[in-house]
């Protein structure tokens, strides 16, 4: 049986799939705008909370990231297969980098006793509660998606390595990098929604 | 006689090698027609068992919590192991590619592991019954607080379905881009199979609804595990958000459950009636039409949770909308009946069982759907007398007509046609017995989800499980009837209904790589003019 290659039809089903995880952060930001028209006044006290530096930092870190994915893209379509394993290796360096900010970020918000169910925030205004509980689920599942973000560049830099995606056939690595360009959309709608509001 | 077997020929590796693992479109399909039958049987004993344990008032079999429990199982089964995949992945594996001329769905690969995810999404649902603490009994809606703070073992089962949910979504993805880029020569939009379009609507619900479902899930279990307090409203939650995201997706969850069915029904009737269906372009943009609007009406199901009455006004107002294009398609099928030459062979049967039970459990909804009613009949066995109408009515019967109408396509025989349609009409009248006397316990107010009653609905009650066995008799007579036809039936031929689809030109059944050369369409599915009748 010949190979079945359609590189039209990859891209389209990859633009099925992040429509896909789109309508599942959507419903994550329906609940959170439903909670904010609830609370404004308790979710502008609760953001302050935040660390906007680290924040800031994030950003900048993930949409870096995200050019270093693009240029891994061009770089193998332009056949220079070396620049591009360069280019991934750094996306997913500056991903790690990412994790660990926010690792950096949760862990010190836990030491102070901020976190859903704690005993210091049990008598807070419910408003305030809820902003952290959303906080923590929805960066929480965004990191989960740098995680598989990371797999997936782990897994593309292999088939580069086996010769199965190449200069010719590049559908996999630019899958990656559009699920990466997601990955980083969210993040950019995330970091106003907590740590800008006033 | 015997019978070549086609893609079903055992080949040189292992039988899990040949067939787990298997990227064959046909393959698959039979996999998941198959585990979905086993796990069809179970939701049968449990609902029979429940009707069993509804015979008298009091406790006859099993206690409130086992009850409860039951249930819960019952629903999440039938709903999520078995209506929702049952012909997109089954029928649609089998036969999409086939309707299209292509030589497989665009990504082989990716449909074996929505197989995988299948089987694992429903062993998960299945492990949670004997692990944790006791058997999920929240119901299938897993409406919170209840299922934030009960000790029963529900994270491992929301886990299931969202893994089910996953497979899902990737099945409907797999379909949308197998229509759009794998289309023979000539087959154009406005010659597809309406089977086709059907599944593509469903795809696309599959697709956009989805993903509200399993982020829902996703929540129960971050509450359960976290405590988050995302639905508590002490914590500055609210419970009723709950409701509106898995309503968001389950009510255009029903739409994937039936526009399939609806387009197997729209692939019969003209092949058994001779004639073009009526409509054409109609049928295609009700399922357009209920595909959208359907999206629309989720709050339907919350009439009574405390909505503000502008809500409940414009979602009432909406739900009559949906009934509209319903309407059409039913319309459509009578026109294309209306002066056919009429072979009343086993699918019309199905078929014709179809139109009337949906019809039936339609016009209850419609009942459901004005707010005003709805208060009335909420919550009470009216509802369960509604949905099986529509699901077991609807979907079921889609499902058993596209059994009848493709077996002998899938296994080259043919069953017994006298002992089909006595089986068909076994099932309508059991259905009957067994859902009737529901409306008139709803109206009475019996409220569902109870394992005792008040003396005064025993009649009723015992009515019901007398239909439950004809039902039971139905569904072993067909089994029986398809099962010993699989091995000992009639070889079929080429094409037995002298249908005008692209499926039976092939041999039946198939072999593994389809068409030998890719075909070129000339003409639309329901022109049978140009059929040559089978030798
Ligand atoms: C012989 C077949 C069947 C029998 C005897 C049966 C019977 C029942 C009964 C007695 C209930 C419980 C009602 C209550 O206490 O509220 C129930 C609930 C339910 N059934 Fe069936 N049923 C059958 C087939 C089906 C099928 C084919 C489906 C779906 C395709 C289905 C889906 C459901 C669902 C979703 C519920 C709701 C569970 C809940 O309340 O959480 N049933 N059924
Ligand atoms: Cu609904």
């Amino acid at each position: 049986m010949h190979e079945h290659r359609d590189y039209q039809g990859a891209k389209m089903g990859m633009w099925l799939f992040l429509f896909t995880e789109i309508l599942l952060f959507g419903g994550l930001f329906v609940l959170y705008a439903v909670t904010l028209g609830r609370f404004p006044i308790e979710f502008h006290e609760a953001s302050k909370l935040l660390d906007v530096t680290m924040g800031t930092t994030n950003t900048v870190v993930l949409i870096t990231s995200s050019l270093f994915a693009a240029l891994a893209v061009t770089a193998l379509q332009k056949g220079n297969r070396r620049l591009a394993e360069v280019f991934i290796g750094l996306t997913v360096a500056l991903a790690c980098c990412f994790l660990v900010i926010k690792y950096f970020e949760w862990s010190h918000k836990f030491h102070m006793g901020i976190y859903p169910g704690s005993a210091d925030i049990a008598d807070w205004a419910p408003g305030k509660q809820a902003f952290f509980a959303l906080y923590y689920t929805m960066t929480g599942l965004h990191g989960v998606h740098v995680l598989i973000g990371m797999a997936l560049f782990g897994w593309v830099w292999w088939l580069i390595r086996a010769g199965k995606c190449t200069s010719d056939h590049y559908v996999a690595l630019e899958n990656g990098g559009l699920y990466w360009h997601l990955v980083d959309l969210v993040w950019i709608f995330l970091f106003p929604l907590y740590y800008l509001i006033t | 006689m015997t019978v070549d077997a086609g893609f079903m020929t055992p080949g040189d590796k292992s039988w899990v090698r040949e067939w787990l693992f298997t990227i064959d479109h046909k393959r698959i399909g039979m996999l998941y027609l198959w585990c979905i039958m086993a796990f069809f049987a179970v939701g049968v004993f449990l609902g029979l068992l429940m009707r069993l344990e509804l015979f008298w008032p009091g406790k006859d079999l099993i206690g409130p919590q086992e009850y409860n429990a039951v249930f819960t199982l019952h629903g999440v089964i039938m709903v999520f192991l078995v209506v929702i995949p049952s012909i997109p992945a089954a029928f649609g594996n089998i036969f999409l590619p086939l309707q299209l001329g292509a030589e497989d769905v665009a990504f082989p690969r990716l449909n074996t592991f929505s197989f995988w995810l299948y089987v694992i999404g429903g062993g998960t649902a299945l492990v949670s019954l004997f692990t944790g603490g006791g058997a999920p009994d929240t119901g299938w809606t897993f409406y919170v607080p209840f299922s934030s703070v009960t000790t029963t073992n529900v994270s491992m089962a929301v886990a299931g379905v969202f893994i089910l949910g996953f497979s899902s979504i990737l099945t409907g993805l797999n379909f949308i881009v197998t229509i759009h880029r794998l289309r023979a020569p000539g087959l154009s939009w406005a010659r597809l199979p309406l089977f086709a379009w059907s599944l593509y609507a469903t795809a696309w619900i599959q697709v956009l609804a989805t993903p509200i479902l399993s982020i829902t899930v996703v929540l129960i279990i971050i509450e359960r595990l976290l405590g988050m307090g995302i639905f508590d409203p002490a914590r500055g939650g609210d419970p009723i958000l709950y409701q509106h995201l898995f309503w968001i997706y389950s009510h255009p969850a029903v739409y994937i459950m039936i526009l399939p069915a609806m387009g197997v029904i729209s692939d019969i009737i003209p092949v058994f009636c001779r004639k073009s269906i009526f409509g054409y372009k109609t049928i295609v943009g009700s399922s357009l039409a209920i595909a959208f609007a359907g999206s629309l009406v989720w709050a339907h199901h919350m009439f009574v949770s405390g909505m503000s009455d502008t809500a409940v006004m414009v979602f009432s107002f909406l739900t009559f909308v949906v009934a509209v294009p319903s309407a059409v398609k039913v319309f459509n099928w009578l026109s294309t009946m209306y002066k056919g030459s009429i072979r009343p062979e086993p699918p019309l049967i199905f078929a014709l069982g179809f139109i009337f039970l949906f019809a039936m459990g339609g016009i209850t909804g419609l009942v459901l759907g004005s707010a005003g009613t709805d208060m009335h009949v909420h919550d009470t066995y009216f509802v369960v007398g509604h949905f099986h109408y529509v699901i077991f009515g609807g979907t079921g019967f889609g499902m058993f007509a596209a059994i009848h109408y493709w077996f002998p396509k899938m296994y080259g025989r043919m069953y017994d046609r006298r002992q089909a349609i006595i089986s068909a009409l076994l099932l309508v009248v059991g259905l009957n017995g067994l859902y009737f006397p529901m409306y008139l316990l709803g109206l009475a107010g019996m409220p569902r989800r109870y394992y005792d009653y008040l003396p005064q609905y025993t009649q009723l009650h015992q009515f019901s499980t007398y239909g439950s066995w004809i039902t039971l008799i139905g569904l072993g007579l067909m089994c029986y009837n398809l099962i010993r036809s699989r091995y000992r039936g009639e070889p079929a031929g080429r094409n037995p209904w002298a249908a005008a689809t692209l499926e039976w030109t092939l041999p039946s059944p198939p072999p593994t790589h389809n068409f030998d050369q890719e075909p070129v369409v000339t003409h639309g599915p329901y022109e049978f003019g140009e059929v040559q009748d089978d030798a």
